[in-house]
């Protein structure tokens, strides 16, 4: 009496797909999440867009000597690794923590190593066509870039590791609407507190010390000291990165709650 | 009767039942939510399982589909342990949340598309979609779907992979009619396709329609477990009433029944029975209606509902 009025088109066949192809249609479906969402791609297309031309074309800010462009352009590249990274990862990922997206997804074939990869490759696309754009605008703004490209990405991925670590820490621990308006929060300060369109050196002398030290800053006085003087390896900058990438991402590890 | 030999199931692998649950502890600080429960779930069967709100229900599925450790106890899902065996387990199980679960601008299509894309020989997906009615809306985003819409999306999703054990937690909590026969529709053909499936569930007529096995949980324990005709039939008093002319001796009558039936006249002429009703006390009263030259009229058997025997072990109305 197997299926006497069944079609059989539901008898049990299960099995997971082969490893790769699950993480990269994961990761297909991240990235597109990220890029559907109106709210976004205003953080992280139109922000950084409109603060590079307005700040490059009119002199609101004192950025010191040279063009403004190549003192903008690192300090927004900084800012559009941050506006993926930390803040529209920590709200993505909270919502979808919210939403019981991560509840699901824990039961489905996917491992959550092979999600958390998903998840960073589809940062890492967005981050590609944030930095493509920009570029391309820096450039058509007169921007002049210097040094080595490689450590650029590696400074790019170490300020992506970062970034990440204490986005996702953010969404794993707080209630999503908290996630929402704390993320928002912080990217507004570090925009401005991070050195990303304000020298630091405009700060007081106190607050330089302790602004340094902060990942946008260290990430966008990288980039900058490559990009605009060809300088090698910022090993400062670097080390701080490292050691907010480790602490973000070890604290991210212990206290994230999927549920 | 619990239609499951092993047989039944087809292409199951395993002859261990599709979950096997014994002595089950689950506490939340000083709160215990599940006290010792044991539960059973045959291959290729569809159990409900039925229970007042925080009797434990979801707290047991959640625990079979590995998203909490039991504090005791020993649970099995297709032989496996589901946190230990979780990464084994997950490709042959579909679980459908009690809501939520997909992301909010995700479409209806592309979100079943993809998890299709998770498993390794899925359903097709445009007949699954016709068929739970989502052909209008596969462009649209899930956040802007019908409730009804969504839980038919979350439905397909636990399906998709053609998992061999399906969850179910309140799979019709909010559909119209026509939605939900669809619904019991897709549950049966699973079963009859050889897919066990768990349910939980808040209406009586789901789990007399669709299972093969009830379980009550109430303060954390399974308090009864049987086919909904056994749940019927057992601890419930059932009753048989007739209409004759009215004054007969209801004591004469008393006299031929069993020990522990009761009979009276409700209102003239309406009479009503009540204990074991079987053919032998059927026989008894026609008899005595024949002895009285009385010709009974609308001779009706009223059989105790799930609902009842809900009531009567719980004490609770299943619908907070």
């Amino acid at each position: 009496m197997t299926t006497a009025t069944g079609t059989g088109t539901f008898t049990p066949r299960p099995g997971a797909a082969p490893l790769p192809r699950m993480i990269r249609a994961q990761a297909a479906l991240e990235t597109r999440m990220l890029l559907r969402n109106g709210e976004q791609l205003l953080l992280t297309v139109v922000i950084p867009t409109l603060l590079l031309v307005l700040f490059s074309t009119v002199r609101i800010i004192d950025t010191g000597a040279g063009e403004p462009v190549d003192f903008l352009a690192p300090g927004v590249l900084g800012l559009a690794v941050m506006s993926t990274a930390f803040t529209g990862q920590a709200i993505a990922t909270g919502f979808e923590r919210r939403y019981g997206v991560l509840k699901r997804l824990a039961v489905s074939p996917l491992p959550r190593w092979g999600l958390m990869t998903a998840k960073t490759c589809a940062v890492l696309v967005t981050e590609v066509l944030q930095i493509a754009l920009l570029t391309v605008v820096a450039l058509a703004l007169g921007w002049s870039p210097h040094g080595n490209p490689l450590t650029v990405a590696l400074l790019l991925v170490l300020g992506t590791a970062a970034f990440s670590g204490l986005g996702l820490l953010m969404a794993g621990t707080l209630k999503a609407e908290a996630t929402l308006a704390a993320a928002n929060l912080v990217f507004l300060l570090l925009l401005v507190g991070g050195g990303v369109i304000v020298p630091l050196a405009k700060f007081p002398a106190a607050a330089q010390q302790v602004l340094q030290f902060l990942p946008i800053s260290a990430l966008s006085d990288g980039l900058r000291t490559v990009l605009a003087h060809g300088a090698g390896l910022p090993w400062a900058d670097l080390g701080i990165l490292a050691v907010w990438a480790v602490l973000g991402l070890g604290a991210a590890a212990k206290f994230f709650r999927w549920e | 009767m619990p239609s499951t030999s092993p047989g039944d199931a087809p292409r199951s692998p395993g002859r261990e039942p599709a979950v096997e649950v014994t002595g089950l502890v689950k506490r939340y600080g000083a709160k215990t939510a599940v006290d010792g429960l044991d539960l059973t779930v045959a291959r290729g069967s569809v159990t409900a399982v039925l229970g007042p709100n925080g009797a434990g229900k979801t707290t047991t599925v959640e625990i079979c589909e590995g998203y909490r450790r039991p504090d005791a106890g020993r649970v099995r899902v297709l032989g496996l342990d589901p946190v230990a065996d979780a990464a084994a387990l997950r490709p042959r199980i579909g679980v459908m949340l009690q809501s939520g679960g997909i992301y909010a601008g995700a479409r209806a299509e592309e979100m079943l598309r993809h998890t299709a894309t998770l498993h390794a020989h899925p359903l097709d997906v445009e007949p699954l979609i016709e068929r739970l009615g989502l052909g209008s809306c596969g462009r649209t985003p899930y956040r802007r779907l019908s409730g009804g819409q969504q839980q038919r999306l979350a439905l397909a999703m636990a399906v998709v992979g053609r998992p061999e054990l399906v969850f179910l937690d309140e799979p019709t909590a909010g559909l119209d009619p026509q939605a939900r026969r669809a619904t019991w529709d897709l549950v049966r053909e699973l079963r009859t396709d050889g897919v066990s499936v768990v349910l939980t569930t808040h209406f009586m007529d789901e789990a007399e329609q669709l299972a093969d096995d009830v379980a009550i949980i109430d303060g954390g324990r399974v308090v009864t477990q049987g086919s909904p005709e056994e749940l019927c039939k057992g601890g419930a008093e059932n009753s048989l009433r007739f209409s004759g002319r009215p004054g007969l001796d209801v004591a004469s009558l008393l006299k031929a029944l069993p020990a522990d039936s009761a009979a009276a006249e409700l209102t003239a002429g309406t009479y009503r029975v009540q204990g074991r009703i079987d053919p032998q006390l059927l026989a008894t009263v026609t008899s005595w209606c024949a002895q009285n030259g009385v010709m009974p009229d609308a001779i009706a058997v009223e059989r105790h509902t799930l609902e009842d025997v809900f009531l009567e072990l719980t004490g609770k109305e299943l619908r907070a």
